[in-house]
């Protein structure tokens, strides 16, 4: 009993880190048909940003994050101006090829300016009391985790559903050229929402420090694990990516619990299969 | 008639004359003239399965590695003859390949792609838990092999292993010449250009790209024996993330769908490498990842294109049956 | 029977109503159009018949077998075969090229690694043969990416009678071809095989009044009426149709 609730915990936790970093990359790559393998790489600059204001100018936790996320936001905006928007037109092999390139610069920048050690970010004491269920303890981390990821998924139905951007991103993910023909303005909605999955993928590596830890190597070390989680939800869509990176987040963990020597290959093992079976993922349409 | 044969050999020609001429310029370089060498079978085996058929895949060390292995184990256990070793290595790659397949062959795009990466991943996971076996992060020690044939012994300086590398990787192109000509190659351009069309006309898609994904595996599978015969180790990093992304740099950097790109890229890339990089892995990571978006940016279709004389020369060879 | 049988066919997407309770006979030699607004269904028909769509409800036979549950590819080697509404061509292959691979295909060998592709003089010659009977034999060495639209569905006819269809489908087969040039695929319907079974799908009123001699009308799925083409001509509510709204 007590496992199984370690497992749901844990899990669920781990599951909502990897749908605020995940989610960000299906709704680009549904949106603007782009292969993006370096999107683990703005959860990396995000990490990096926070450790960085944090132990080196110590700054506090509370005003570190939110800095961070903005600094992660502000260096997406003009490389989408940049970069992505000349590979939206390009081919799978060539998109796979320029993403790659970028998320090699990635590393080797973190790593010139920050080195190629552990990049810790330290909690503040609020996230790192005990938090008491009456059945259960719990850390005040892994609470806040599943707060914010509820609050993330709620705030992007929000998003979608009742604003006028919302209204625009549907139309342009359903179909961008008659979004276009109608008078969207496809290429803000673009640069905006890659913004917004730039910024939810740094506030997820920050607060899945712990379970993810940061380093120069991090966007290639989970590259798959982000991968499998659009994969799996199927590209586009908000809700298959959090029950998909929900239900990753538990198998994981209890794998991990249950069979610690053959987690990785049951793991990989189960995304093999559903895929074989449903190859466009839970909600994948196109 | 003599002019067709004349561009068809021409590049043979010149890819022997350059091979030779590498061994007597740079004596003490033979090992890395080697890698070389074993990196171009790997990234032919990738431009069947990627620039022709149109599958793809940032996994093919799945199949480098597993040929690796088997080829190690073999030697190892049972028989160290090369030749036979290369023939395990060649079909441990090609049934991963074969098995992995019939799952990675359903999806396509990012999935297929993701896919490929997670099998390397598991297969890297299992030689690391297997360690009464492969060694596991140690890497697999003691192999020893026979002399090739029968007659030339592995010797320090790595001569025989140059060329033995070399006799490899000129079969294997010769075979993929003739392969990539075969219908079975122009049905694997047909599935790259049009799988609708392919379709139409009563083709089993699925189970020609299962094909040529198996056929690829096993090439690879050869890369990854002549690995670790020569190198007489074998390590985890043979199925690693970056190799087959290299090899997908090295592939385009040339030019897909030609053969003699694969080769071009190969040599350039490694050369770059070797120069630019060597000692210290993060500087090498921007020089690399400048590269690559230059060549997506400026050479789309590779450096084979870049001179007209070359490109010429590549479509003699390329459409010389028709 | 010979040739096509449809009974009762019915496709949904989701909650839309695409095909529906469609009956449709087509026999060897028989020349038929099925026209109707856009949307109305003809393609998703098209599809249906040849395997690229799975039906939602309904038969469909070919020579009396019953071929529903069949994989498009295997439904080719029975003898069914099509164009598609937007050209399906190897783009970067030259008409020949575009030729060898149904006939490859056709005769089995797709999987035959150890020979040259063009190395076999009895299909060469077909393809010579082919290329003549549409005009393409100047062309046989350019790209088909190169060649002009009205030339690309003509490669397109030439390469899916390289399958020797018993059943041959033409989606829109002028649609994106200038006025102009209309006339080259008019002529190549009339010159197709006779004992062959066509059915044109078509928007250009002039062409399938030259080549049908029997005409279909769908209408958001259903089939409104069916019959020779100057009963459709008086037709009241096919004249309505097209001259009332959305003609394109
Ligand atoms: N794959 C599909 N998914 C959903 N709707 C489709 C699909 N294919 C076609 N449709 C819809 O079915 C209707 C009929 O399409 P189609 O058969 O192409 O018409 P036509 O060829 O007569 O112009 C259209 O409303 C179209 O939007
Ligand atoms: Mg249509």
């Amino acid at each position: 009993m007590d496992l199984l609730l370690n497992i749901a915990v844990d899990g669920i936790a781990y599951g909502m880190i990897l749908f605020m970093i995940a989610v960000g990359l299906s709704v680009t790559m549904g949106l603007m048909r782009v292969v993006n393998l370096a999107h683990g790489g703005f959860a990396l600059i995000g990490g990096a940003l926070a450790h960085w204001l944090g132990a080196e100018l110590g700054l506090g936790f509370w005003l570190a994050a939110p800095l961070a996320i903005a600094g992660t936001v502000l260096i997406a905006l003009p490389l989408e101006r940049v970069l992505y928007r000349r590979i939206y037109g390009f081919g799978e092999l060539q998109q796979v090829l320029a993403t790659i390139g970028l998320t090699f610069l990635m590393i080797a920048s973190v790593n010139y300016l920050l080195g190629s050690t552990l990049l810790p970010i330290e909690l503040p004491p609020a996230l790192r009391q005990t938090v008491d269920l009456g059945f259960r303890q719990l850390t005040a981390h892994r609470a806040a985790v599943i707060v914010v990821g509820l609050v993330v998924i709620a705030g992007l139905w929000g998003l979608l559903d009742r604003t006028r951007f919302g209204i625009r991103l549907r139309a342009a993910v359903d179909n961008r050229d008659t979004a276009s023909a109608i008078g969207i303005n496809t290429s803000s909605i673009y640069m905006l929402t890659f913004a917004l999955g730039a910024g939810l993928a740094a506030l997820g590596g920050i607060l899945g420090a712990e379970l993810l830890p940061i380093d120069a190597y991090y966007p290639l070390r989970y590259m798959v694990l982000f991968l499998i989680v659009v994969a799996i939800g199927g590209m586009g869509s908000i809700l298959g990516s959090f029950v998909a990176a929900l239900a990753i987040g538990v198998i994981e963990t209890a794998s991990r619990y249950l069979v610690p020597d053959l987690a990785t290959i049951v793991f990989f093992g189960f995304v093999i299969l559903f895929l074989a079976v449903r190859p466009r993922g839970l909600m994948g349409s196109a | 008639m003599l002019r067709r044969y004349g561009s068809q050999y021409a590049p043979a020609v010149l890819m022997i004359a350059v091979a030779v001429a590498a061994f007597f310029a740079f004596p003490f370089n033979l090992a890395f003239l080697t890698r070389i060498l074993i990196m171009i079978v790997l990234v032919l085996s990738l431009d069947l399965v990627l620039g022709y058929a149109g599958i793809a895949t940032l996994g093919q060390a799945a199949m480098y590695g597993a040929g690796a292995y088997a080829a190690g184990l073999f030697a190892i256990h049972v028989w160290a003859d090369p030749v036979a070793g290369l023939l395990i290595g060649a079909l441990a790659g090609a049934a991963l390949a074969a098995l992995a397949g019939l799952a990675l062959m359903r999806t396509h795009g990012l999935t297929l792609i993701m896919l490929t990466i997670a099998v390397a991943q598991i297969c890297s996971e299992i030689a690391n838990r297997a360690r009464d076996i492969t060694g596991g992060a140690d890497g697999l020690r003691g192999i020893r092999m026979q002399p090739v044939l029968g007659i030339w012994e592995f010797d320090f300086i790595g001569r025989t292993g140059y060329w033995y590398a070399f006799a490899v990787a000129a079969v294997v192109m010769v075979l993929l010449a003739v392969l990539v000509r075969s219908p079975f190659g122009l049905s694997l351009r047909g599935i790259h250009q049009s799988p609708e069309r392919m379709l139409a006309i009563g083709a089993p898609v699925y189970w020609r790209r299962h094909a040529a994904y198996t056929l690829g595996g096993g090439i690879a599978g050869i890369a990854g024996a002549l690995t670790a015969q020569i190198t007489q180790l074998v390590s985890l990093e043979t199925f690693s993330f970056a190799l087959s992304a290299e090899a997908m740099i090295m592939l385009i950097l040339g030019g897909t769908g030609r053969l003699y790109g694969a080769v071009i890229g190969t040599v350039i890339f490694m050369w770059v490498h070797h120069t630019a990089a060597a000692n210290d892995p993060f500087n090498w990571l921007f020089v690399i990842g400048a590269m690559v978006l230059a060549v997506v940016f400026f050479l789309p279709t590779g450096l084979i294109s870049l001179p007209p004389a070359l490109k010429r020369l590549a479509k003699g060879g390329r459409h010389a049956g028709s | 029977m010979q040739g096509l049988e449809v009974r009762g066919l019915s496709k949904r997407f989701g909650g839309l109503v695409v095909s529906e309770n469609i009956d449709f006979d087509l026999k060897p030699g028989d020349r038929k159009a099925l026209i109707g607004p856009n949307g109305a269904g003809k393609s998703t028909f098209a599809n249906l018949v040849t395997g690229i769509l799975a039906p939602s409800g309904g038969t469909i036979r070919f020579d009396g077998q019953d071929i529903g549950g069949m994989g498009e590819a295997h439904r080719v080697k029975l003898g069914i075969a099509k164009t598609f509404q937007i050209t399906t061509l190897f783009p970067e292959m030259t008409v020949r090229e575009n030729l060898r691979l149904p006939i490859l295909e056709r005769e089995g060998r797709g999987f035959r690694m150890f020979r040259r592709a063009s190395g076999d003089a009895a299909v060469e010659d077909e393809i010579g043969t082919l290329m003549a009977q549409f005009d393409l034999g100047p062309l046989a060495d350019r790209p088909v990416r190169d060649l002009a639209y009205g030339q690309q569905r003509l490669v397109e006819m030439a390469l899916t009678l390289a399958l020797k269809p018993r059943v041959l489908i033409l989606d829109e087969p002028a649609a994106g071809v200038p006025s102009s040039e209309t006339h080259l695929i008019t002529d190549a319907i009339a010159r197709l095989p006779e004992d062959l079974a066509v059915l044109v799908i078509e928007h250009d009123m002039d062409l399938v009044f030259k080549v049908a001699r029997s005409i279909v009308v769908l209408v958001q799925g259903r089939i409104l009426t069916e019959g020779t083409p100057s009963e459709i001509a008086g037709n009241a509510q096919v004249r309505e149709l097209y001259l009332g709204g959305g003609h394109d």
